[in-house]
């Protein structure tokens, strides 16, 4: 029983409540950085990262921070952890670093991390936090990841730097650029929005049979 | 005085901070159902800019020197504080417009168009007036932004639209139009 709260607490985040398919939080980041795969992931990793680490040191201490000022607690844990993410991607990766620019720092106004303090990590035990944490987490580097691929795919041809298609490709610039993110997102809503209206419609269709015969 | 003005509208029009550099959307597809709450967001989101440039700019300048590790803590550390003061400031002085702003004022601590703004100045090296100007240009190149989407989306409520593009999808993609709409300014200033 207890295995399987804590994997359902897990797998809620990657598809059912998926923080920007169906939450749509973090948008921020989720636009920003997702001009080609490899970013996407790196900002995706860094994500995961900061939202375990500020889960676990919540859920730790949730009796101890008092309720007032519990905002501004999760606030400094958060920016504690997105510090040591920002010098530990200096560190290794430079040139992704380089690339992110300053959204690293703005992790820290990720709507998603924040609003998870506050929902789940400061009320639930450690481990269910940990575990909701790396749901949404993954859920969010899955969306980051699509997002990217899509937008590198269209724009530039190539996925992870490598190319995909022949010589006479003639890269779609403008899925690169701020509006394709803009609409490459949109259109992925709205696949989302279809295949939930279509899944409960095949519901209401599978309870309408059992209801005839029984 | 040609760098101010090349400040201010490169913050307003050509590196709108909404539009292209995607900072702030959580306001921009949130409350941006009216255009009147969004002007006024607008302009609570402006003036915080303003307060947390000129902050940014003292810590920078007399304290971050010696410890630049800390820039990210005291940053929003910073803005949770001066969000946190000029409410009750407002409450204080008009109650009236306190009512009027509501849940907005508080808010407007987790939107990363004011953080962004605070790191961007760091990163360029901007001084004093620089920053100032850029906070002005940011601020209501934030506002124009919201009040345009705010502005489509209330005729998008009287029009007939397919009941699955509802909603946030709708919104991404009427945002993406005006972000290609505002690419036409990235000439503006090819001399310079």
């Amino acid at each position: 029983m207890k295995q399987n709260v804590s994997r359902e607490e897990f797998l809620k985040g990657i598809w059912r409540d998926n923080p920007v398919f169906a939450q749509v939080l973090g948008m921020c980041p989720m636009l920003a950085v997702t001009n080609s795969a490899i970013n996407a992931v790196a900002m995706g990793m860094a994500t995961f990262f900061v939202l375990v680490g500020s889960s676990f040191l919540v859920s730790t201490f949730r009796h101890v921070i008092p309720k007032q000022v519990r905002i501004s607690c999760f606030i400094i844990i958060i920016a504690t952890f997105v510090t040591i993410a920002d010098y530990t991607l200096l560190a290794l990766v430079p040139g992704v670093h380089k690339e992110l620019g300053a959204f690293i720092p703005l992790i820290v106004a990720n709507c998603l991390i924040l609003g998870r303090q506050e929902a789940f990590a400061s009320r639930y035990p450690t481990k269910l936090a940990v575990m909701d944490a790396m749901g949404m987490a993954s859920g969010f580097l899955l969306a980051l990841f699509s997002l990217g691929a899509v937008r590198e795919i269209l724009g530039d041809g190539a996925l992870f730097g490598f190319k995909l298609f022949g010589e006479n490709f003639e890269p779609w610039v403008i899925m690169i650029l701020p509006p394709g993110g803009f609409l490459t997102l949109g259109v992925i809503l709205l696949f989302f929005n279809w295949f939930k209206t279509k899944k409960d419609e095949f519901l209401e269709d599978v309870a309408a049979a059992q209801r005839s015969e029984g | 005085m040609d760098n101010l003005l090349w400040i201010f509208v490169s913050a307003l029009l050509v590196n709108n901070f909404v539009l292209t550099y995607f900072l702030g959307l959580c306001p921009f597809l949130g409350v941006s159902n009216s255009l009147e709450t969004s002007a006024r967001l607008g302009l609570a989101t402006t003036f915080v800019m303003l307060v947390t440039a000129v902050c940014a700019w003292l810590l920078n300048t007399y304290v971050l020197v010696h410890a630049p590790y800390l820039r990210l803590i005291s940053f929003i550390v910073v803005i949770a504080s001066t969000v946190q003061f000029i409410e009750m400031l407002i409450k204080k002085l008009s109650p009236a417009l306190f009512r009027a702003m509501g849940i907005f004022l508080p808010l407007i601590t987790t939107n990363c168009a004011i953080l962004g703004l605070a790191i961007f100045a760091t990163n360029r090296g901007y001084g004093f007036w620089e920053g100032i100007i850029y906070a002005l240009g940011a601020g209501i190149g934030f506002t124009l932004a919201l009040v345009l989407l705010a502005g489509l989306r209330e005729e998008a409520e009287l029009s007939d639209v397919p009941a699955l593009l509802k909603g946030t999808a709708m919104n991404l993609i009427i945002a993406g139009i005006l972000s290609l709409a505002f690419m036409g300014f990235a000439g503006l200033f090819s001399t310079t």
